[in-house]
């Protein structure tokens, strides 16, 4: 086995413990009656991993854990409505944070706030597709400000956490 | 010490702050209309419009297995019970201004308010 075969095991090792923290983070959620009077605001605790790892490991690894988490915490906690609307709001979320980090101009905190607001897009679109109405638009300008809200504390978090323990994590 | 706010993530965050809180009082200050009938679609097909000047109770249901009840009362409209698992939409106000809606998305439920004449319209189009 070369060094290669090493990196994998241990990368192997490393993501599985973050695709279980990812999980806790999504049950914890599902205890927290969690509810501002809108559907679909969420604190997103999960993409403090999904940051984590984006600026720690790297952008392959943080979409396959979110996906993979996206999954598994729909077929655990959630239904298949579930999983298209988080897939949806993750896959677009993942795509504009790689974007802005690529940019080299932006700290982790606004990179993630950018994160919270795609998300709630995301999910809104895929929600006013499977309900063929678009008037659920109408909720758009809360979940946008929600999104702006969370993604930013979760943002601070996960800024904090690359900062203090961000070296020992990754490759 | 790193750096935890650059220049540009503030002027960044500012203005993205603003713009947003922008769009929200706008559309929050326009959809202030009392509406006259709530229209009740199931997976984007048309399926009832009421008026909400009768108080009354309405059962949803697309097929058999899945069920909502909306409930009118003084010119407002209610979720009052579901049968899906989370109960998003019975947790959410009761609903009464133009262009405002309740959706159940597990039983692909959508109820909106309209004013008289393009509810009409609207449930023909579909």
């Amino acid at each position: 086995m070369g060094w290669q075969g090493k990196y994998m095991k241990r990368n192997t090792a490393y993501l599985g413990m973050f695709l279980a923290l990812a999980l806790i983070c999504s049950y914890v959620e599902s205890l927290i009656p969690f509810y501002f009077g809108i559907p679909g605001v969420k604190l997103g605790l999960t993409n403090i991993v999904v940051v984590l790892l984006l600026y720690t490991s790297g952008a392959k690894e943080a979409l396959a854990i979110s996906v993979l988490r996206i999954f598994l915490a729909g077929f655990l906690f959630g239904n298949p409505f579930s999983i298209l609307y988080s897939l949806s709001g993750g896959i677009l979320s993942f795509l504009i944070m790689y974007a802005l980090k690529r940019t080299g101009k932006l700290k982790v905190v606004t990179v993630s706030t950018a994160g919270g607001i795609t998300h709630n897009i995301g999910q809104l679109i895929m929600a006013a597709f499977v309900v063929e109405n678009a008037n659920i638009m109408y909720y758009l300008p809360v979940l946008l400000i929600a999104g702006f809200v969370t993604g930013f504390l979760i943002g601070i978090l996960s800024q904090e956490m690359i900062f203090r323990i961000g070296d020992r994590i990754g490759r | 010490m790193k750096k935890r706010f650059g220049k540009t993530d503030i002027l960044v965050l500012a203005i993205v702050f603003a713009v947003l809180s922008g769009i929200w009082i706008f559309t929050s200050f326009i959809i202030k209309e009392e509406g006259a009938d709530v229209v009740i679609t199931i997976d984007g097909e048309f399926y009832k419009q009421v008026s909400l000047r009768e108080d009354q109770e309405i059962k949803i249901s697309g097929d058999e297995t899945a069920a909502n009840i909306l409930k009118i009362q003084d010119g407002k409209a209610d979720m009052v019970e579901a049968d899906c698992p989370d109960k998003l939409c019975v947790h959410q106000k009761s609903i009464s201004k133009n262009g405002e809606t309740i959706v159940c998305l597990p039983n692909k439920v959508v109820v909106e308010v309209k004013s008289g004449e393009d509810a009409e319209y609207d449930s023909v189009a579909r």
